[in-house]
């Protein structure tokens, strides 16, 4: 590691290594994406805290820390919760474990299907992360519906299972929709509680006409672990990219998400909640590009934060001169129940449209007095007055998920959170 | 019985109880009137244990206990209810499950076994019934989108519920249409015992047609200036505050 890297060092020398031997290597265009993201990660280290888009969020532990990769597959298999879905796809240390997943149809692991899928990696766009992950990913899901078609909804498990040594996965997830196909991914991240791992998924999704996909993740990583994820995702006319993400767990998160709207009525949500105790950071950055007419965008993030902690919400919406009519709204809403906890909001709006509807709006604070005035005049004692209160916050962040697997995951997650954490 | 004695309190070094006296005995309903800012809510904060007022002098007992003395939910427990004059609002909080959590801790604090959901459901239905409000107010969110008289409505059905041995209502009456002020009237005869006793703050003698008080006290500037039977409801009404206070 050295300054010029940037806490990347070791990845690239660890690169240099593996080059041959990562899945793709006799595939052009993947190999060239390795390259490329090489040199980004060269030429930028791991993002610092002078680079604007990385102002709040300090990958300094995560350049500190030694990781390696997994190169060999677990032994034993983990244990795994039950099923919530008939189709599930589990993934340890960012492989796709076949023997423990019920794969739906058009479903397939990345690495078998390097030659179909690699048309859709996307390049790195000068992200380090992306390029990080483009570098070193060796697996990841390959979901490729077809026009018309209904994939229900689909479980996805990641787990990460080596025990002490620091490792790094870095999945890459293509999944692409077709003209009118639907799809519900509910996705679950969790890990051992004491394991430093590193989790650098990026998604590449692109939703074509009239498709729609929602995507609802849940962040559940182990309180050592580092998940930075980055999603990038294009919507055709009349599609919909419908995302909702939740930041449980893990020692210092970043949840990236980069939407354009590419055709007329194409629409995003990206809603989440971060539940952020003492010790942990969480940040949620999204950047919607609305690049076409008449498409509306819904973004809701609800943070609570306990102890020290640190929470951060970046929200960027472009809208570009051929993007009229757009309806965005965006609010972010930050609860903060100790001194010493803390929220970074910067929400930023750049409009080169003239007929657009654009609202956005933030609050930040403490538990309403009143509100809790009004519980314990009827009964109920302090403590669990602001039990409820906090639970209230939290529930209502969840209130627009509709599915009803995607609803019991984030309950499970969300419920009882504040008697655990903080109480 | 409920004994205040010189009561004097402030809330942002600004003094707004200036010594109440004021006896409510066991199975009695007292009216307090008067005007806009004279300290009537602050009374009833006061009296539930609100955060945020410095009492400086005086005590407040309640059947042989220091009333000041108690967390709120103490007060509740052992059978104190406050009216708000402005419910307040819980998003994300179901009524149903507010009403059943409250009624519970209660319970609890006083060494009463717990009600479950069907035992609750059925108790809320006939208060609710005895109301004459729809069911759908328990599955709305506490006073979220309620009408002004949806949440005064709500009040009562809490106080129903709780079944209070010292109820204070403040300005419960504001904001009901004819036909409620009548019904929610009632809410509090069905009440009226020799173990209940009342505050019913108002601004109207209309109330106190339907609640007919024991006592009418008048407080102004801090402090009860005068106290009458009912009929001095009727006097104020014709006559003003300035009047009668100089009587
Ligand atoms: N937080 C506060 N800071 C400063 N002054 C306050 C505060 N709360 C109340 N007051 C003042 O205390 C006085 C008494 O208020 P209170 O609400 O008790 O009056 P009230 O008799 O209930 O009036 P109303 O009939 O309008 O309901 C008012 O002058 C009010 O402005
Ligand atoms: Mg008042």
């Amino acid at each position: 590691m050295n300054a010029v890297t940037g806490g990347a060092g070791g990845f690239l020398s660890r690169f240099e290594g593996l080059r041959d031997r990562l899945p793709g290597a006799s595939l052009e265009r993947v190999r060239a994406l390795r390259e490329a993201g090489a040199a980004t990660l060269r030429a930028k280290g791991l993002p610092g805290r002078r680079v604007e888009e990385w102002r709040y969020t300090d990958l300094a532990p995560v350049a500190q820390a030694h990781f390696t990769e997994a190169l060999t597959a677990v032994g034993e298999s983990p244990a795994l919760p039950a099923a919530r879905a008939p189709n599930r796809i589990v993934f340890v240390d960012g492989r796709l474990a076949e023997h423990l997943s019920q794969l739906p149809p058009h479903a397939a692991p990345l690495a078998a299907r390097l030659e179909a899928a690699q048309e859709l990696l996307a390049e790195d766009g000068g992200l380090p992360l992306v390029g990080l992950n483009a570098m070193m990913f060796e697996d990841g899901l390959f979901l490729d519906l077809p026009e018309g078609a209904d994939a229900g909804t689909v479980e996805v498990l990641n787990l990460a299972a080596h025990g002490e040594r620091p490792i790094a996965f870095h999945p890459r997830h293509v999944i692409r929709l077709a003209p009118g196909a639907k799809l519900t991914i509910v996705e679950t991240s969790t890990g051992p509680a004491g394991a430093a791992y590193l989790h650098n998924p990026v998604y590449d999704i692109r939703v074509a006409e009239g498709a729609s996909f929602t995507h609802v993740r849940v962040q559940r990583e182990g309180r050592a672990a580092f998940q930075l994820s980055t999603i990038r995702a294009r919507v055709a006319a009349g599609g919909t990219y419908d995302n909702f993400t939740l930041n449980a767990g893990g020692r210092l998160v970043r949840n990236e998400i980069h939407v354009v709207l590419e055709g007329p009525k194409a629409a995003a949500h990206m809603n989440g909640a971060q539940l952020v105790a003492d010790g942990q950071h969480a940040d949620t950055t999204t950047f919607l590009d609305h690049a076409a007419p008449d498409c509306p965008s819904r973004q809701t993030v609800k943070t609570v934060l306990a102890g020290k902690s640190r929470g951060v919400f970046q929200g960027k919406i472009l809208v570009r001169q051929a993007a009229q009519r757009t309806d965005g709204y965006q609010m972010n809403q930050a609860l903060l129940l100790s001194e010493e906890a803390e929220i970074d909001a910067k929400p930023q709006l750049e409009i080169y449209a003239d007929d657009v509807k654009c609202s956005h709006g933030a609050t930040v604070g403490a538990l309403d007095p009143e509100q809790l005035f009004y519980l314990r005049a009827r009964g109920i004692p302090a403590e669990e007055a602001r039990a409820i209160l906090v639970q209230a916050f939290l529930t209502e962040a969840v209130e627009g998920v509709t599915d009803p697997i995607a609803q019991a995951a984030l309950e499970e997650a969300v419920s009882g959170w504040w008697e655990r954490e903080a109480a | 019985m409920l004994r205040i004695e010189g009561l004097t309190a402030e809330i942002e070094g600004k003094q707004i109880l200036k010594g109440i006296d004021l006896e409510v005995p066991k199975g009695e309903i007292h009216a307090i009137m008067g005007p806009n800012g004279s300290g009537k809510s602050t009374l009833s904060y006061v009296l539930s244990g609100r955060e945020g007022y410095d009492i400086t002098g005086g005590s407040v007992t309640w059947n042989g206990q220091d009333l000041l003395a108690m967390e709120p939910e103490e007060r509740a427990a052992a059978g104190l209810f406050l009216a708000f004059q402005y419910p307040v609002e819980l998003p994300g909080v179901g009524n149903a499950n507010f009403l059943r959590t409250a009624l519970n801790a209660q319970r609890r604090a006083r060494g009463e076994k717990e009600v479950d959901a069907m035992a609750f459901l059925k108790l809320a239905r006939e208060k609710l019934k005895q109301l004459q409000m729809s069911d759908e107010m328990l599955k709305r969110n506490v006073n979220v989108g309620f009408s002004g008289g949806e949440k005064k409505r709500n009040e009562v059905l809490q106080m129903a519920l709780m079944n209070p041995s010292m109820a204070i209502l403040d300005e419960t009456d504001s904001g009901l249409d004819i036909d409620a002020l009548r019904i929610v009237s009632e809410g509090v005869n069905a009440l009226r015992g020799p173990d209940f006793s009342a505050l019913v703050i108002t601004h109207y003698q209309r109330l106190l047609n339907y609640i007919v008080p024991d006592r009418v006290h008048v407080l102004m500037g801090g402090r009860i200036v005068r106290s009458g039977g009912k009929e001095l409801a009727e006097e104020l009404e014709a006559q003003g505050y300035g009047q009668a206070s100089a009587a």
